[in-house]
């Protein structure tokens, strides 16, 4: 044994550099963190498929399904067309709801476990806990992309051409993508203090659901709102992408969200909603972070 | 002193400096947003729970470095700290590249074959996913599991989970390993690999802390310890006297009454009685932990009733599977033991070097007339009992002094040509 001569020195702190900070929500090493976030997306992406064909068939067939119980029932079945404002694009326009419905939905739904889900690697291992939440929301992402080929292919089958107005698609989802990943790091991290989020949070989704112009279109919302009220209504950022969506993918007849808030000002109400739920959820995350595997 | 930096010129790997770990418990737990809203004014106390006090050390670049404690001592939380894990009060400074293995694993997703985890946790530590997928055969290889790539890590036993675990915290190239209770599990063979990486990295010169309850390991590998007791640092040093501290802190060397016989009838009607047994040292200090080695005396008082002539005492030390590891007796004395009046007391000793196997003993004490020791005026074995403690356990029933040499046959070759 070599070493065993050494006595302690006194150390001169300052020779050592920084002190480690213990665990972050970020680090400076980006490429480690996209590898990490990738990564366990993929993983997660993995596991859920894993060993089934059908797992991965069912992934597309969840909001095919939804989509036509909804549209055989409120065109064929209960005859409520007038209600609805259905017109000839509603099919359309109701698959594509449902598809962006699904990714806040399923982004937030699978976030708000997370961190306790891999309690595991937050007790075991240094990483920058960011990386969590932000592979469900890329998660999320990978099957909005596979569902997004769906409704391609049953857009142009019904009639839809393509159109300039579709390079707004991805601003759209971007905008989108910022509202779950703000909502996933919230809820990620209340769920670590509150365990009844999970319940609570699938109660607010389905208000929303419902709230948001998925079924219903913004024709018949019109002809029951008005004024400030009408402007309230669109500031859900959910109606907004997709109304918006609505109009610059599917077809210029459906009026876009600037038509129903009264002017592009207001417009930067939901958009500001969005940037705001996502600075406050990375606050909040950046905060716990250091003391989320005391608490778990 | 000019630096922090050792004779070598290097920085230390590690250094602790008034590190300080407090847990607030909440003394009533309110897991839900409901109990909030509905009774938000109440308040929950909270318990303070320190974990670590104001620890400071240094481990230089090189060492291999032991930390040791009883259960519940801090260990692990220091090591979590130092690891980056969990926040900590003081600073903490660490140089080089890190791996760590805590708690027996790496994070293991239970639902994923072994493949996707050593992948997925080479990339947590640090590997860009090429290099990631480049190691995984020599991962599983070393953990020997080339047969069970793809079952999940869930239907692993514990020794498969930890040998996988080990491996992939190596994987890394690591300048410094964090290791947590490594050896609790496995088997034997495991085991020597684990230690053949050890000596491996310790002659690379990587730095290692080594978290342990197995004294013997610690003092075979670590060139320095450190001893933790309920969030202090006890102790820095020889781990040869860490162990020792470490071994009295857990069987408190000094015994506290514990030998006291309980009174009961046998004094009225027997002739005789062992009133009590103990175990002293040199200096008369009774233990109830008899490090190995040292030269201890074990001490029987009697109580006669009646006048007894010569009369006999044997002890029978029995361990804990109840067989006699040694027996001694006064009949081996070359002169009587002598006469004694009634309500005479008379104290027998048996000093010897204590060359017991590590564990626990009862002494029995059987007092019989002269002759042929049959008899029995009086037994004890009232269920005092002591322990022998020792930094390594070989296995043997006795660890007698042995001298072990090894020398090269002469001539082998020569001769057996002939």
């Amino acid at each position: 044994m070599s070493v065993t001569t050494y006595t302690p020195l006194e150390p001169m702190y300052s020779d050592l550099g920084r002190p480690i900070k213990g665990p972050q929500a970020l680090t400076s090493d980006w490429r480690r963190f996209w590898h990490l976030t990738f990564n366990i997306a993929k993983t997660n992406w993995k596991m859920r498929f894993f060993g089934s064909f059908l797992g991965y068939v069912w992934q597309f067939i969840r909001p095919l399904l939804l989509f036509g119980v909804l549209y055989v029932f409120f065109t064929k079945i209960g005859h409520v067309n007038g209600t609805v404002g259905a017109g000839k694009d509603y099919g359309t326009q109701l698959l594509a709801a449902i598809v962006l419905f699904t990714f806040l939905q399923e982004g937030t739904m699978n976030a708000v476990r997370c961190v306790v889900d891999h309690e595991a690697l937050v007790r075991k291992i240094e990483f920058p806990r960011m990386v969590i939440p932000l592979s469900y929301s890329l998660l999320a992402a990978f099957n909005l992309l596979g569902n997004l080929v769906v409704l391609l292919v049953f857009a142009l089958a019904t009639g839809v051409h393509p159109m300039v107005t579709w390079l707004e698609v991805p601003v759209l989802l971007v905008m989108e993508a910022i509202l779950a990943t703000g909502l996933g790091m919230l809820l990620s991290t209340a769920f670590v203090y509150f365990r009844d989020i999970q319940p609570i949070w699938e109660v607010v989704l389905q208000i929303l659901f419902y709230a948001s112009p998925v079924i219903i279109t913004m024709y018949t919302v019109q002809k029951n709102l008005h004024g400030f009220l009408l402007k309230l209504y669109m500031f859900n950022p959910m109606a907004v992408v997709l109304q918006q969506f609505k109009h610059a993918f599917i077809s210029h007849t459906v009026y876009g969200a600037a038509y129903y808030t009264g002017g592009d000002k207001w417009l930067l109400v939901p958009i500001g909603f969005c940037v705001i739920v996502f600075v406050l959820g990375f606050w909040v995350f950046n905060r716990a972070a250091p003391y989320v595997a005391d608490n778990l | 002193m000019p630096s922090g930096a050792n004779d070598r010129g290097q920085l230390p790997a590690v250094v602790a400096r008034g590190v300080t770990k407090t847990f607030h418990i909440p003394e009533e737990q309110r897991h839900t947003l409901k109990e909030r809203v509905l009774h938000p004014r109440r308040k929950v106390g909270m318990r303070h729970f320190s974990a670590l006090r104001d620890v400071s050390f240094e481990v230089p670049q090189g060492q291999f470095f032991g930390i040791v404690g009883r259960n519940g001592s801090g260990k692990s939380t220091l090591l979590k700290c130092i690891a980056g894990i969990y926040h900590a009060d003081g600073q903490i400074w660490r140089r080089g590249r890190m791996s760590t293995m805590i708690e027996l694993g790496v994070g293991f997703n239970m639902d994923l074959p072994a493949r996707d985890n050593v992948i997925l946790n080479g990339i947590m530590m640090g590997l860009t996913p090429r290099e990631a997928r480049r190691r995984v055969d020599e991962v599983i290889e070393f953990a020997e599991l080339q047969e069970f790539t793809e079952l999940k890590v869930k239907n692993y036993s514990s020794g498969m989970t930890i040998r996988l675990a080990f491996s992939v915290a190596i994987q890394v190239d690591a300048d410094l390993l964090l290791v947590d209770e490594i050896l609790a599990v496995g088997d034997a063979s495991f085991q020597q690999k684990c230690f053949d990486v050890f000596n491996r990295m310790r002659d690379a010169g990587k730095t290692i802390l080594f978290v342990t309850h197995d004294m013997g390991s610690m003092v075979r590998f670590c060139h320095r310890a450190l001893l933790l007791e309920r969030g202090d640092l006890l102790q820095i040093g020889e781990p040869q006297d860490i162990a020792d501290r470490y071994l009295e802190l857990n069987f408190g060397r000094t015994a506290q009454g514990a030998s006291e016989a309980a009174p009961d009838e046998r004094a009225a009607v027997g002739e005789a009685r062992v009133v009590e047994v103990w175990v002293e040292d040199e200096t008369g200090m009774r233990l109830a932990a008899v490090p190995q080695g040292e030269h201890v005396r074990l001490r029987a008082r009697v109580l006669f009733n009646v006048p007894v002539e010569d009369p006999a005492a044997s002890v029978y030390v029995l361990n804990d599977k109840h067989e006699a590891v040694t027996v001694a007796s006064t009949e081996s004395m070359t002169v009587p033991t002598g006469t004694f009046a009634a309500g005479e007391e008379a104290v027998f000793s048996f000093a010897f070097d204590n060359v017991l196997a590590p564990g626990r003993y009862s002494p029995l004490v059987n007092l019989a007339r002269r002759g042929t020791g049959l008899d029995v005026m009086d037994q004890f074995d009232s269920g005092f009992s002591f322990i022998v403690t020792a930094t390594r356990a070989y296995g043997g029933v006795v660890d007698l002094p042995v001298e072990v040499a090894v020398e090269r046959a002469r001539d082998r070759a020569g001769s057996s040509a002939l």
